[in-house]
């Protein structure tokens, strides 16, 4: 994985030393909370409803043992012995002191970490493919295209004040794990017909009140103007994007409202004067990235063979673990969804565990999956039942993923100053529901996406099932939607009609369910079935 | 010639250029364009920057107005200047605060004009902010990537 | 009843405007009638709280209970972690936000 050089370390550094300023001009009182509120954004740093809230950087979603030790290490010292695993491969800690938090990033920086640009109106931590670099299915690892823009989005001085937040998801496979055309940008790296990579951009996706899936803009972008073409998407955005109205202020509603073929023109008319001004990095540097992202010393020859005959073991094989491209090896993935737990939440003894374990088990890897969960890439088939054996000890062993346990949910009302209503309650009602009565083993692939508020970050529009949760008169409610995808097959969930209490909408997604096993054919998912018979039949046994 | 209401080149808080203040105030882009003989010209969060280019030859002076410190449009106006050739002074006014000055710097700004007056000592440490650059921008730092491959 | 809540500047605690200072406990909260906003303009410039803002409130033989569910929340903690809320030792608390 990427290593700082002392070009690197040098601006986290400089970043905790103007940060640490900025925290004291706001304690002495030389600045409001209005014009501080956006410089502690930039740096993570939220007001919530108990106290606040720290979004640490996990760059694509990568990061090694000495790095998760740290994590865990700072959910001690200044949290209360855990952090929460985001949908952006962040983790976020709940209960953070501003007069602690220059200590904090400092003591990040200290294992190249930091909080930077994890808020406020700038581009974001960037997202990848959480099985980059071991997907048997990908053209290339995406991570180095991601690191370059990460380099070339932080601090970036045009950049720092656009009219809504900036979220870029880079991907290199057919198959897309990271939602990429759900966000502003989404890069796909793709093999054009003269056999040159290069990089396709879909542009004005998004989740929140309007939820829009980005369409291509550009098919092939060259990977030696990669910087260049991002450079003229943003500053077409931050010259014309909205900014009378905050809702209206995402690159979405600008695409949206020129029209995809008029952005891309104004674009390419930006791109061509761009590529005049020398601001491109030489593909030397792309490479030099790219070694950091070389294979782990694979062993060649490794048994390909799992040895299946503890059924507990063959069904955590079966749905938590990934192929692999070097024969012999697995990637395998940490539910963060026990029955009747925490989406994404995790003890500092948990990641102490799982840091242990990728050191010894995983080539010193781990990355964070836009599903809250965390994987190891690099298992060798060899050691699997013993890692296995480890997680599950600690309560880390669940067999669920993209199951109706597999459950994405915001912070919800608990947590989160923003939120209408209590997303984890109900997530962790139907995560029990479903273990209790069995049906649960019998779904199959169900993703099920939890949102607190219209904001959308439990990503419901994108649940095959999904939840969004409503103030009404000052009771939480919960509106029911069926039929999004964020995969390959990006789809908008519908909502099915009148929203239910909180034992109402565990029943409704149970009824939905049903009409699911009820009604699907041979090798169908929920998601098929619904596409297949429509909305009609749910609504019937819904509200009948 | 529709004057604004600019106090003049006294309440320039930090300069880092040497030739003369210009000595009158900056007219609208709208007035600029209309009679095109001025040598100073304020442009505004929405006016686009490209309007001016065919006359910057004769500007000495461009004040780009920041009316609230969030709107980010000034520094794509300050580069695209800069892009363009222009060298003459190019001045941000308005909600100028400490925490924005090195950005400014950046996006080719050489001269600042607060509303409020900012704090000598912090200004100073806000200016030196980064000792390396990530991006080729509007100033003449050598990016950390050139660095790598000098 | 009308209350002043907001978090301390600091450390981010959930506080409450008892007439003369800040509690962590809602029950400390005071009725401020009409004086509300001037409390909390006047607080948050001399950076004692941060982001305050009035609310209604019911005052009941248990205490004070604001009238908005996430108010209760913020003076308990989150409903899920029963650990590390105010009362940790009391599940029944849960009932009393929702």
């Amino acid at each position: 994985m990427y290593q700082y050089d002392k070009y690197d370390q040098a601006m986290v550094d400089a970043r905790v030393a103007e940060y640490r300023d900025q925290v004291r001009r706001r304690l002495e009182g030389k600045l409001t909370e209005d014009q501080f509120k956006p410089l502690r954004l930039q740096n993570g740093l939220y007001l919530q409803l108990h106290a606040y809230m720290l979004r640490v950087a996990v760059p694509y979603g990568t990061l090694n043992a000495r790095q998760m030790h740290k994590l865990a290490d700072i959910a001690d010292k200044y949290d209360r012995g855990y952090g929460h695993f985001t949908t952006r491969q962040n983790i976020q800690y709940n209960w953070i002191k501003l007069e602690e938090t220059p200590d904090l990033l400092a003591e990040l920086a200290s294992v190249e970490m930091h909080a930077i640009q994890t808020s406020g109106n700038c581009i974001r931590n960037i997202s990848s493919d959480h099985y980059a670099g071991a997907a048997a299915d990908e053209l290339v690892d995406p991570r180095p295209y991601a690191e370059l823009l990460r380099q070339w989005s932080s601090f970036h001085p045009e950049f720092l004040h656009l009219p809504r937040k900036f979220k870029i998801a880079v991907i290199a496979s057919e198959t897309d794990r990271a939602a990429m055309r759900l966000h502003d940008i989404g890069i796909r790296i793709v093999r054009n017909d003269a056999g040159e990579v290069g990089a396709a951009f879909y542009v004005g996706g998004g989740m929140g009140r309007t939820p829009m899936i980005a369409p291509c803009i550009r098919e092939f972008v060259p990977l030696d103007q990669l910087v260049t073409y991002s450079e003229a998407c943003l500053r077409v955005y931050n010259r014309h994007g909205r900014r009378d109205n905050k809702y209206k202020a995402r690159i979405k509603i600008l695409v949206h409202e020129l029209g995809a073929e008029e952005y891309a023109r104004q674009v390419e008319e930006e791109f061509a004067h761009l590529l005049t001004q020398g601001i491109e990095p030489p593909l030397a540097e792309l490479e030099r990235i790219g070694a950091y992202f070389a294979d782990p010393p694979f062993e060649t020859g490794a048994s390909d063979t799992l040895d299946l005959s503890d059924p507990d073991f063959a069904l955590w094989v079966e749905r938590n673990c990934h192929a692999h491209k070097q024969p012999g090896y697995i990637s395998a993935t940490i539910s963060l969804k026990p029955v009747g737990g925490i989406p994404g939440d995790a003890s500092a003894e948990q990641m102490h565990l799982m840091a242990q374990i990728a050191e010894l088990y995983s080539f010193d890897e781990m990355r964070v999956t836009h599903a809250q969960n965390i994987v190891l890439p690099h298992i060798r088939k060899a050691d699997l039942y013993a890692v296995w054996q480890q997680l599950d000890e600690a309560g880390l062993g669940t067999a669920n993923l993209d199951g109706i346990g597999d459950i994405i949910a915001c912070p919800g009302l608990d947590y989160c100053s923003l939120a209408n209503a209590r997303s984890i309650p109900v997530a962790q009602k139907i995560s029990e529901r479903f273990a209790a009565n069995g049906k649960g083993d019998t779904l199959g692939e169900l993703k099920l996406k939890i949102s607190g508020c219209i904001n959308a970050c439990g990503h419901h529009h994108a649940g095959h099932i999904g939840i969004l949760g409503v103030d009404r008169k000052g009771t939480e409610n919960y509106q029911l939607l069926l039929g999004g995808s964020e995969a390959a097959d990006t789809s908008l969930g519908k909502i099915t009609g009148p929203g239910f209490d909180e034992d109402g909408i565990v029943n409704a997604v149970e009824t939905a369910a049903d009409v699911y096993l009820r009604e699907r054919q041979e090798g169908e998912r929920f998601l098929d079935t619904y596409r297949r018979i429509g909305m009609e039949p749910f609504k019937e046994a819904l509200y009948g | 010639m529709a004057d604004l209401a600019t106090p003049g080149p006294d309440a320039v808080q930090f300069r880092f250029r040497d030739d003369e203040p210009v000595d009158h105030a900056a007219v609208t882009v709208d007035a600029f364009l209309d009679q095109s003989n001025a040598s100073a010209v304020r442009i505004e969060p929405g006016d686009d920057a490209r309007a001016i280019l065919p006359h910057i030859e004769q500007l000495r002076l461009v004040e780009v107005n920041f009316p609230g410190f969030m709107d980010g449009r000034g520094y794509s106006s300050a580069r695209i200047l800069r892009e363009a050739g222009y060298t003459g002074e190019l001045r941000a006014v308005g909600d100028v605060l400490i925490d924005q000055l090195a950005i400014m710097r950046r996006c080719g700004f050489d001269s600042f004009q607060p509303d409020r007056a900012l704090d000598e000592g912090d200004a100073q440490r806000a200016f030196t902010t980064w000792p390396e650059v990530y991006q080729a921008a509007a100033d003449d730092r050598a990016p950390i990537w050139a660095k790598r491959h000098g | 009843m009308k209350i002043v809540t907001g978090n301390d500047l600091k450390t981010g605690a959930v506080t409450w405007w008892t007439g003369v200072d800040w509690s962590l406990y809602v029950d400390d909260a005071v009725d401020v009638a009409e004086q509300g906003e001037a409390i909390a303009a006047r607080e948050e410039a001399a950076r004692r709280v941060n982001a305050p803002y009035v609310i209604e409130a019911d005052k009941t033989a248990d205490g004070v209970r604001p009238a908005h569910i996430k108010d209760r929340i913020r003076a308990l903690g989150p409903t899920v972690r029963m650990d590390l809320t105010l009362k940790p030792a009391d599940p029944e608390s849960r009932d009393w936000v929702i």
